[in-house]
């Protein structure tokens, strides 16, 4: 199976919504790649726009965050906006149905923990790195001086999606 | 134990349990717009998938940005029109006979109770007023959706709200849905099926019953529904009249996707919206929500009537009676847009455009226009808009700019006195 983990950036924000993670005027664009230069483009942390081209977000795999993460419109394209920009993993207190579905037909990973755990996640000072093994349903979250590990629930057919490469994979062999 | 009308549908539908949670279900009709699809067919076509389950069952329209406005938006209709031709998908409404799509299909009696729906839109959860299940999806699942006919779900939960009170003068649907939003915060309903009953709703028109469904993921609802019954059968009756010897027959036959009194419930809320008063959105979220006289008198910048919530007709009636003789105030600018080309035609025949071109409206065709600022009525920044439609997200009418999410009859009000006004004092 695929691994997925890496640099974590991470956004104090409940309801991330697909408008702030790509905003409408770029759909119009019909390849995926197209959408690079404008994740998160308008998304507002502490009422302030977020500094979508920083290194730290470049670097990042991995992207963390607490409630409600992906709400809104239907648009995959939001998903992509992730994918291409090399991020695989989200990390959230809980998702939008449609996103999450997204992540998941995408062969990509949405993670949920307890809120409790992601404040842990938000209480660790330094740079982090996340790592994800699959196999064990656990996350490793590691900073220079510190190391948590949580366990995750990830429903068997999500799980199946990621294995298949996705849900046109899978559908197309089965249906 | 008895059945909620999602858990009928899922077992009529079931193509096959995939896990303890999740179940691939067919489906009876795909819709599809030209913002989500046309990538979807490229993607398609590029893997050697370029085939349609069955051309019947795909409605497809071109709505979000109509005429095209730029080279990209040509490209998007013209991969439409091309697929749709490819694939003889004879229901494809381009321009001149498009408008909003959660507006148009039903309109063309394509959604009926009972039914499976998925499109490549949040706000298709509007289609389950007509007692079907019907849901929002992504890009990955309209293409499995064309290419198998397929779609798959976690096992349908269900929140019931049951709704009881006549509503007073110059308060409508769209308020009780802001009110219900409110309570349930957005993401109250995330992963459940939102079901709307009670006195209040078996007394609304389709019309209304599609505004509040179509607000249902605005609570993070994967669908919205309400019991089939007359007014659904009478509503579809001009397409089901083949299929049924009289109404009453068609009615007796929807109580089959009716919940069982003994279904069971994720929850039960039950709200009385007798002293309800208009009510309006501040901030990002929909479920920050005020009452209309808690905001009176915030100054807006354009004034918005249309979308798949409230640019019906009905919608249409409602503003044009506050406008009738009246002006809007200076210093604000108006846009109406009928959501069909039906809406339009009967808008001009009742002689409401002329009271929304009397009033200084921009009257627009049908299309999404200003709700999701990809083309007409974009806001500039640090600007207000006072608007029919369904989110407030920021950015969502353009960047910077402010969207206040109210009823028909409010917007109008605000428009003649250029700052949010309740509509019961005009
Ligand atoms: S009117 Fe607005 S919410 Fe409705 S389908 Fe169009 S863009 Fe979406």
């Amino acid at each position: 199976m695929r691994q997925f983990g890496g640099p974590a950036i991470l956004l104090d924000r409940n309801d991330i919504n697909t408008d702030e993670i790509i905003p409408a005027k770029y759909l119009t664009e019909i390849t995926k790649i197209a959408l690079r230069p404008h994740l998160l483009e308008d998304l507002l942390v502490d009422g302030k726009a977020f500094d979508h081209e920083s290194e730290a977000m470049k670097k990042a795999k991995v992207v963390v965050a607490r409630e409600n993460f992906g709400c809104g419109s239907s648009r995959e394209h939001a998903v992509w906006a992730f994918e291409v920009n090399d991020k695989d993993v989200i990390v959230a207190s809980s998702f939008a149905r449609i996103f999450r579905q997204n992540m998941f037909n995408c062969g990509i990973l949405a993670v949920e923990l307890k809120p409790e755990e992601i404040d842990q996640l938000f209480a660790m000072k330094g740079d982090m790195t996340i790592s994800i093994n699959l196999e064990k349903n656990l996350l490793l979250a590691e900073t220079a001086g510190e190391k948590k590990e949580f366990s995750f629930e990830m429903n068997s057919f999500d799980r199946e999606l990621v294995g298949a490469g996705g849900w046109l994979a899978y559908a197309d062999s089965k249906y | 134990m008895g059945k909620t009308i999602a858990e009928k549908i899922f077992d009529a539908h079931l193509r096959e349990q995939v896990s303890a949670e999740n179940m691939v279900l067919d489906l009876d009709v795909i819709l599809c717009h030209e913002i989500t699809t046309p990538i979807a067919i490229m993607d398609l076509v590029e893997k050697g998938m370029d085939k349609v389950f069955d051309p019947t069952k795909i409605k497809a329209v071109i709505d979000h940005v109509t005429p095209a406005k730029d080279s990209k938006t040509a490209m998007q209709g013209k991969i439409m029109r091309e697929w749709a031709r490819r694939h003889k998908i004879k229901d494809f409404f381009d321009i001149g006979a498009n408008g909003v799509c959660h507006a148009l299909f039903p309109e063309k009696g394509f959604i009926r109770p009972g039914y499976t729906v998925i499109m490549g839109d949040s706000h298709t959860c509007t289609h389950g007023a007509f007692g079907a299940f019907a849901a929002g999806i992504g890009t990955t699942d309209l293409e499995v959706g064309i290419y198998k006919g397929v779609c798959s779900f976690r096992a349908p939960k269900t929140i019931k709200i049951e709704v009881e009170g006549e509503l007073g003068r110059r308060v409508a649907a769209k308020d009780v849905i802001l009110s219900i939003i409110k309570q349930l915060t957005v993401n109250g309903a995330t992963d459940r099926v939102i079901e709307f009953s009670g006195p209040t709703v078996d007394k609304m028109n389709m019309a209304e019953r599609m505004t509040l469904c179509n607000m249902a993921v605005e609570a993070g609802g994967t669908c919205g529904i309400c019991q089939p019954d007359r007014t659904t059968a009478e509503y579809l009756w001009p397409f089901i009249q083949g299929d049924y010897a009289t109404i009453d027959a068609a009615v007796e036959d929807f109580k089959r996707w009716c919940s069982d009194a003994d279904a069971e419930y994720a929850k039960v809320i039950k709200i009385n919206v007798a002293d309800l008063t208009p009510m309006v959105t501040h901030g990002y979220k929909p479920d920050q929500v005020k009452t209309v006289t808690e905001m009176a008198g915030t100054k807006v910048d354009q004034i918005y009537i249309g979308s798949c919530t409230n640019g019906r007709i009905e919608d249409l009636r409602a503003a044009a009676e506050i406008l009738k003789g009246k002006k809007i105030a200076e210093g604000v600018r108006a846009i109406v847009t009928p959501a069909t080309p039906l809406t339009y035609s009967m808008a001009l025949k009742e002689g409401l455009i002329a009271i929304f071109m009397d009033a200084g409206f921009c009257v627009l065709n049908p299309t999404c226009g200003a709700c999701l600022g990809m083309s007409a009525g974009v806001l500039a920044e640090d600007e207000v808009c006072a608007s029919t439609t369904n989110r407030n997200f920021n950015g969502r009418m353009g960047k910077g700019g402010m969207v206040h999410l109210m009823s028909p009859w409010t917007a109008a009000a605000t428009a003649v006195k250029g700052v949010i006004t309740d509509p019961r004092e005009i």
